[in-house]
């Protein structure tokens, strides 16, 4: 049996199967998107009005804003700039109150280990205490979640999707006509009938065949003679598409942040990797359309900031606190929310970083509550031992 | 008849080769099952997959002979004649590393300079498709070596260390330095885990990918320092500090990569501290000679002399014993491997200063190890060359691209890994429903026609090839093995290449 088909009688048989009654808003959407290395928070949103910042980031830092200097920063409000990278992107978004940022957000990990503390924000689970590695949030958020229907889309499964049956994966970027026909695909389920990965196999079919069918007739029917996009902007429409039609729960990731050298400042390394990330979301939201839109929430997260200061390199090495971003149509934004404190020498964490006063999990646990309206014993089974802190995002 | 009463009677009616395994087996590990697949299931777990070949060899030299000779392989390759024709053709073969990166360099140099838009534009695309060619060649080395190759268990290990000191190739110019660096690791792949870690940390590959090669007195680039106590040693969480890293990143200031043929000027009194080694040097100008205090231990500033200390100090740390035995456990045993036997390993590499065959001499001679054979899920490498070996055997194919595809399609192509942390060894991480999906679509290619492996480099038409899966080692062993249920099914297929299909999607191909 497909975990669809299972999802529909346990939407008939609630009690037996456990599931909630939340508020029935089928029609929200949720991806989110983690930023896979610790990207440089503090040259993305910038806090320009801190001396100190431009006096630790000699040869990186962004320029305070000024509507004559096209490599300035665009202007947030009175503290934070945006860096002019997503001017043409998501600076729009922001005008329309539909993209707000989280600052001093992330986790009470202080490895400044990538994998740990990666590990930590997808498993969810409380720091210190053993990990179970085979509960990640997003499972765990799936099943707390009436009519939820999750996808990673990335070629493994991610720690934050374990745990929660076969939930379906897929590798977007490169999607191409089965091979693998129907009676073959039947065949093969046979051999695994009550076998461990019974229902992954059953799943990877069934997701494989709707992914081809909605990508190949978005392929027909649209850009026809356009330039394809490549690269994440690529990624990002293929999941528009399918989040329109079919999935609500979704989780991408993108790396190529870890920036010890040579990062750049408005121009270079990091001003590129944010332009193909701009670029992605927006086509995305394009995708989507204006209804879906705005039913839709992004979360955009990564494992932790970066230094401070610049390093040797024009870089910067393993910091801790970041900044988070949300965006859509359902988003209450044109705004920075959450507790801040001015950016200065005294106020690094560890005369290092940036410190941590909002943590995701409390972040997320509030977004989640208004979202799909789940009651405070729900967020306990997603994100254990934490309680949600509610910003009005959404 | 069930299938292990079905694999019983196998055994019973099959005298000769089958009784000489299970004779074996049961004389070197009394836990050892004594079924028709036993020695096979040995074989998957501890080579790229059966084959005929590696079956009739291990069949003749019996276990523990097999195993000495894996542990203790000779130096030279032995690979077949084709094979090794193919790699000798190689570029990459013909080339020594200096040389390769020094006249890329001067490339690259020259078509930055290059005026002409156009020109530069051509002649930059020239250089990167040099670059392209030459990961291409590596992992072409890489799959040959691990199809081919009699001592199996070495290549096994060089995957594994790549993996656990992984590069990726995409990162500046490290596609001319991926092949030279599986080398240099392979050089050590059963050796002293001390010396394999000085393999890496003296490689431009690694000194690039982790940015030492920027890290100087003044300039501290504290990324290498901190992934060779997370990843390479000791592991996350095993007592070490911040401060600990920025030490080591002291003490790593100054090792780096030189390209020019002369060494750098430096006083007088330092000119005997300078170290070269092809391209790789270690520079005294850059170098931080104040004293340094890793995990307790004050190291004195005296130049390169420090960096042997620490390697000394961090291989002998009990975390990196407990850390690699962890991590070789759940390559070879089980994804949550028991911690008694992962004490046992650790115990070994203490008490013999990292030897790592003694190490997997423990491991693969526990009753755990042997419990566990045939309960491990393939990840993509193991899946693919395990059908290739079986479907070919000692027949070379010409052409490792589609094999190339398939890892690249599965997610875990050769020094395709982007971060330093290496693909997982974990079954969750490769049997979610995208890749049973993909794996399906990879064992159709397979399993239907020759699929490209015999298209000559050259050029040319296919040489005539097609899978034999149904081969000798099929019916002495593998059908043994197979389940009522798959074996129903694949008295479905209607046509040889369906069967092919059908043989390498099931659940008993799965796992090792």
């Amino acid at each position: 049996m497909r975990r669809r088909d299972v999802l529909k009688i346990a939407a008939s048989a609630p009690l037996l199967v456990g599931r909630a009654w939340a508020a029935p808003r089928t029609s929200v959407r949720l991806l989110v998107v983690f930023l896979r290395g610790g990207y440089d928070a503090a040259n993305v949103v910038i806090p320009v009005s801190s001396d100190f910042y431009y006096e630790v980031r000699p040869t990186i830092a962004i320029a305070r804003p000024d509507p004559a200097n096209p490599a300035a920063a665009l202007p947030l409000d009175a503290d934070w700039g945006l860096h002019p990278a997503l001017k043409d992107s998501l600076y729009p978004l922001w005008h329309a109150g539909q993209l707000a940022f989280t600052p001093f957000a992330g986790t009470d990990d202080m490895t400044r280990s990538h994998f740990e503390t990666q590990d930590t924000i997808e498993l969810g689970q409380p720091v210190g205490a053993s990990r179970n590695y085979g509960s990640g949030f997003l499972a765990r958020l799936a099943g707390a979640v009436d009519a939820a229907e999750p996808i990673a889309f990335t070629d493994q499964l991610p720690l934050a999707f374990h745990g929660g049956g076969a939930l379906p994966n897929m590798a977007i970027a490169q999607v191409g006509k089965p091979g693998v026909d129907a009676r073959e695909a039947a065949l093969i389920e046979e051999m695994y009938r009550g076998a461990a990965l019974q229902s992954a196999v059953s799943e990877g079919f069934a997701v494989r065949n709707e992914v081809y069918q909605t990508i190949s007739r978005e392929m027909q029917s649209a850009n026809r003679g356009a330039a394809s996009p490549k690269g994440f902007e690529l990624s990002a429409r293929r999941i528009g598409t399918l989040m329109r039609d079919r999935f609500n729960l979704a989780f991408v990731d993108v790396g190529g942040w870890d920036t010890h050298v040579n990062e750049g400042g408005a121009s270079g390394y990091l001003a590129g990797r944010l332009s193909e990330l701009g670029r992605g979301l927006c086509g995305f939201a394009d995708e989507l359309g204006p209804g879906a839109w705005r039913d839709t929430v992004v979360v955009l997260i990564s494992e932790f900031g970066r230094t401070f200061r610049e390093n040797g390199d024009k870089g910067a090495d393993h910091g801790h606190g970041s900044v988070y971003w949300l965006l859509g149509g359902a988003v209450r934004g044109g705004r920075l929310a959450g507790e801040q404190v001015r950016v200065s020498r005294e106020t690094l964490n560890q005369d290092r970083d940036y410190a941590v006063l909002t943590d995701y999990r409390a972040l997320m646990g509030g977004l989640f509550g208004r979202l799909y309206g789940l009651s405070a014993q729900r967020l306990g089974q997603v994100f254990p031992g934490v309680a949600g802190k509610d910003l009005g995002l959404v | 008849m069930d299938a292990p009463f079905a694999a019983l009677a196998e055994t019973m009616l099959r005298p000769a080769p089958i009784a000489a395994i299970f004779w074996c087996l049961a004389a070197t590990a009394a836990q050892a099952t004594p079924s028709s697949s036993a020695g096979l299931q040995l074989l998957d777990r501890l080579t790229f997959g059966a084959s005929t070949t590696t079956y009739a060899e291990f069949e003749r030299l019996g276990f523990d002979h097999w195993l000495d000779q894996q542990l203790r392989p000779p130096a030279s390759d032995d690979l077949p004649a084709d094979a090794h024709a193919e790699i000798a053709a190689l570029l990459l073969s013909q080339q020594s590393l200096p040389d390769r990166v020094r006249v890329l360099d001067a490339e690259r140099r020259f078509a930055d300079a290059l005026i002409d838009p156009d020109q530069r534009q051509i002649a930059r695309r020239n250089y990167q498709q040099q670059l392209n060619n030459l990961a291409k060649e590596a992992a072409t080395r890489s799959l040959l070596r691990d199809l081919y190759s009699p001592d199996q268990l070495r290549e096994v290990m060089t995957w594994f260390w790549l993996n656990q000191f992984s590069v990726h190739q995409g990162k500046a110019n490290l596609r001319a330095m991926v092949g030279d660096y599986e080398d240099a690791i392979r050089a050590h792949a059963l050796g002293r885990f001390r010396d394999l870690v000085e393999s890496t940390l003296r490689h431009p590959a690694m000194l690039r990918y982790l940015d030492n090669a920027e890290n100087a007195v003044g300039h501290l680039n504290e990324n290498y320092a901190r992934e060779l106590m997370e990843l390479h040693t000791m592991g996350v969480g095993s007592g070490y500090t911040q401060k600990d890293v920025q030490e080591l990143a002291r003490v790593l200031t100054g090792v780096g990569i030189d390209l020019k043929p002369e060494g750098p000027r430096v006083r007088p009194d330092r000119a005997a501290d300078i170290v070269r080694d092809g391209v790789f040097e270690f520079n005294p100008n850059r170098h931080d000679y104040g004293d340094k205090t890793l995990l307790g231990h004050v190291i004195r500033g005296r130049g390169f002399a420090e960096v042997e200390e620490a390697l000394d100090i961090l291989s002998r740390q009990p975390a990196t014993a407990q850390r690699v035995s962890q991590r070789l456990a759940q390559y070879f045993v089980a994804d949550d491997p028991p911690p008694a036997l992962v004490a046992a390993m650790a115990a070994t590499f203490r008490r013999s200063d990292g030897d790592i065959a003694a190490v997997l001499r423990t491991m693969i001679r526990s009753d755990a190890f042997q419990a566990s054979l045939g309960k491990k899920f393939k990840d993509p490498l193991q899946y693919a060359l395990s059908a290739v070996r079986l479907a070919y055997g000692d027949r070379v194919i010409l052409n490792t691209g589609p094999i190339q595809g398939w890892l690249a399609r599965m997610g875990e192509s050769p020094y395709g890994h982007e971060t330093p942390d290496g693909y997982s060894l974990t079954s969750e991480a490769w049997d979610g429903p995208g890749q049973m999906a993909l794996r399906f679509e990879v064992a159709r290619q397979i399993g239907t026609g020759s699929a490209g492996l015999f298209r000559p480099l050259a050029g040319g038409a296919d040489a005539p090839a097609f899978p034999q899966l149904q081969n000798a080692l099929y019916f002495e062993a593998l059908q043994g093995a197979i389940s009522a249920q798959t074996g129903v099914t694949l008295s479905k297929a209607v046509s040889s290449g369906e069967w092919n299909t059908l043989f390498l999607a099931s659940p008993e191909f799965m796992e090792r």
